[in-house]
């Protein structure tokens, strides 16, 4: 489904990802994990279509087209979901309106019909249960004053909405409770079925309880230096990123 | 230049939709202006003998003032001697009803969205189209009058109910009030009159739509608006004109009389012309709407959405002189490319626990310079008056501005006045987040700028709330980069 080869991409001349490659398959979920500053969140955020990264190198193919080469919605409409580390307020556009806008910009894309207020409400309710999102939340400003634990809870809701093909979920673990994090990622594991993927981005070992990764990365430095089963991460919790460094370190020397 | 910038210039750079004009024969004053100017006009109009006086007093008293500076707008000087004062479309006969009216120029309104035909016109809403000088026909005059609700054009008022026009006329804008209110005094040529009658609710939206086809001709027309003890009145006026590549002069004066505990609702949509790209072009608007809360618990509300016109002045105020009188304006203020607004209130406290709201919000993109201009007064009567302004402004694109300027003169210490201000910038990030949902740039921006204007917006009458949220959507279409 999602091919990454040689990836190279920088921020005002510094090179944060430095040849990343990387394979997900239909069914699938893969954990990126690694120290601070490593470049996990900018991975995510190319594949989003994020401007500000210069892509030196490299390429990305989502389903068989060219990933760079679309503007963020239409990687957006095309499949690609992004659950945003620190989701963006918008004052006075409820989460219900900026869906529907969302929905059915997206299903016009896949040249389907639009959703009528009343056939876009039932969906709601449906998908609503399944992160147990109040409706009286929904109707509020975008994210405007939502908890921490709202807002990521908000963003699975609107990966439920959109259907998409491959989810990215940034960090979606930080500034969350344990309940927080149980319906959250309980919500994740419902919307996987073998045609969907997921990539998901953490610093911490806790949030693979509840999903759980077929395969674990590490980054450093703007590469993989490590891939496992989800035993790995167990063994990051245990001792640490150091090992993983000293080894990336000497291997490249 | 940064992203931000690249998608609001994008968005801004939408063209004017209202640009076209019409030929017709049209029936016009000889350029200039002069007292012979002004009994042409008046013996055109067929007025009473008092009526000319009170122009002709106008005209004299308009000789002797100067046109305003103070305003945070620059312009080159209209020449007023070379505009014409008067155009009409010729009519073989005068219409006696909306049947009779010439189709060619029920057509221009159709064109603008607006049928004048009753039956097949959106329930509720009874419509005054004037074209350049004159109106062209009323709506649902019959219904309403069976209420004794009068709704008609100024001339025909004039006419038929002289009485109501002489006890009310400058009433709230006197003829000296300012330059322009001075000059439209002089020289207005039609514009729509209403009347509600004590304890009648109008049961539908009244609403005045102007357009300016003409060439080089000025645009003054005058709306009196008197609701009787315990009546109600929800008004609209809508605007646009062709595009010229030079500037036209709209120089209107409204005048709102709120008896005892009535209400009255005005709302502005105004689409004039904004010049081009370039700046050049556009309809200078220079406007004084002002209304009295004569009797007691009266209420007066402005709701504006502006955003047309290449140069904007204009502060719809209240005088809130009757006790537990309360005066409200909502406004949302656009400007793109060189256009430049001057506009905001005047709140004026008189009366005892008279209470006022203002919400403002003024979005800038392009070149533009958008400034919000108030002014609160508290008189030493006005025991227990409250007043609460907030002014926010949104920016987008660095090449823009926004100013406030709040005047707050208190004279009665047990006044509460709070005023709020904000301004916040069209992010990157708020647009990305709606480009990674799947909405494309533009109707992110229509988002964004909807949901910052919703306050004001949710003021509307629901047809003209998604007109006005379409509109935004327009005039900002480019602006984004």
């Amino acid at each position: 489904m999602l091919t990454i080869k040689n990836l190279h991409a920088s921020i005002e001349g510094n090179e944060i990802l430095r040849g990343i490659n990387l394979e997900v398959k239909a069914g699938e979920v893969h954990a990126i994990m690694g120290p601070n500053g490593s470049g996990k969140s900018t991975l995510a955020s190319v594949l989003a279509g994020r401007e500000e990264y210069e892509i030196s190198e490299g390429e990305v193919i989502f389903q068989g087209k060219d990933l760079l080469e679309m503007a963020p919605e239409e990687r957006a409409r095309e499949g690609v979901f992004l659950a945003f580390q620190y989701p963006v307020e918008i004052p006075g556009v409820s989460t219900t309106n900026f869906l529907r806008t969302a929905v059915n910009q997206v299903r016009e894309y896949r040249g389907k019909e639009a959703l009528d207020a009343v056939k876009f409400l039932s969906v709601m309710k449906e998908k609503m249960k399944l992160v147990e999102i109040d409706q009286k939340l929904l109707s509020r400003s975008l994210n405007e004053g939502f908890s921490g634990g709202e807002k990521k809870r908000n963003e699975i809701f609107q990966m439920a909405m959109l259907e998409p093909t491959l989810s990215i979920l940034d960090e979606t673990d930080s500034g969350l409770d344990i309940d927080a994090l149980r319906i959250v990622s309980s919500g994740v594991n419902k919307l996987k079925t073998p045609q969907t993927a997921t990539i998901v981005v953490t610093h911490y070992q806790r949030l693979l309880d509840y999903i759980v990764p077929d395969y674990v990365h590490v980054l450093y430095n703007g590469k993989i230096v490590k891939s496992g089963s989800k035993e790995l991460a167990l063994e990051l919790e245990e001792k640490g990123y150091d090992w993983i460094k000293e080894e990336a370190e000497s291997a490249s020397v | 230049m940064s992203k931000d910038n690249q998608i609001l210039e994008e968005f801004t750079s939408k063209e004017y939709e209202h640009g076209w004009s019409v030929n017709y024969e049209a029936d016009e004053a000889p350029a200039g202006l002069n007292e012979d100017i002004i009994r042409w006009i008046s013996s055109k109009k067929e007025e009473p003998e008092w009526l000319l006086e009170w122009r002709l007093k106008a005209f004299r008293t308009w000789l002797d003032m100067k046109e305003p500076e103070w305003a945070n707008v620059k312009y080159p000087k209209v020449d007023l001697q070379a505009l014409k004062y008067y155009s009409a479309p010729k009519q073989k006969n005068k219409p006696k009803s909306l049947d009779e009216v010439d189709p060619e120029l029920l057509q221009i309104y159709e064109r603008l969205g607006i049928s004048l035909n009753e039956q097949k016109k959106l329930q509720g809403i009874a419509v005054d189209a004037v074209l350049d000088s004159v109106s062209v026909g009323t709506t649902f005059k019959e219904s309403l009058s069976k209420l004794g609700i009068i709704f008609c054009s100024f001339s025909e008022a004039v006419q038929e109910h002289p009485e109501l026009v002489q006890k009310y006329l400058g009433s709230v804008v006197p003829i000296s009030d300012n330059y322009y209110a001075a000059l439209n005094s002089a020289v207005f040529s039609d514009g729509s009159f209403c009347y509600i009658p004590k304890g009648v609710r109008c049961p539908m939206e009244l609403s005045t739509y102007f357009r300016i086809n003409a060439a080089n001709t000025g645009q003054f027309e005058r709306t009196l608006i008197v609701a009787e003890e315990g009546s109600y009145v929800s008004y609209l006026e809508g605007c646009t004109a062709p595009q010229r590549d030079e500037n036209q002069l709209h120089a209107a004066v409204v005048e709102i009389y709120a008896e005892k505990n009535s209400e009255v609702k005005y709302s502005t949509v105004q689409n004039w012309f904004p010049g081009d790209k370039d700046g050049k072009g556009g309809i200078y608007n220079f406007v004084t709407k002002r209304g009295i809360c004569a009797g007691d618990y009266s209420k007066i509300s402005w709701t504006q959405v502006e955003t047309g016109s290449a140069v904007t002045w204009k502060y719809p105020s209240c005088i809130l002189k009757g006790d537990y009188s309360v005066g409200e304006f909502y406004s949302v203020a656009v400007t793109n490319n060189y256009q430049q607004a001057d506009t905001g209130t005047k709140m004026i406290h008189i009366g005892k626990n008279t209470k006022s709201r203002i919400v403002s919000k003024g979005i800038s993109a392009g070149y533009s310079q958008n400034s919000y201009r108030g002014q609160v007064q508290v008189m030493k009567r006005a025991v227990n008056s409250r007043n609460f302004s907030q002014c926010d402004s949104l920016l987008m694109g660095d090449k823009c501005g926004a100013h406030t300027f709040p005047y707050i003169d208190i004279q009665n210490s047990s006044a509460k006045v709070e005023h709020e201000a904000t301004t916040s910038k069209i992010g990157e990030d708020q647009i990305f987040y709606c480009n990674q949902r799947g909405i494309d740039t533009e109707d992110a921006v229509a988002l964004i700028v909807n949901g910052y204007a919703k306050e004001v917006l949710n003021q509307l009458p629901m047809e003209f709330a998604v007109e006005a949220q379409k509109l935004l959507a327009l005039t900002l279409e480019g602006s984004v980069g």
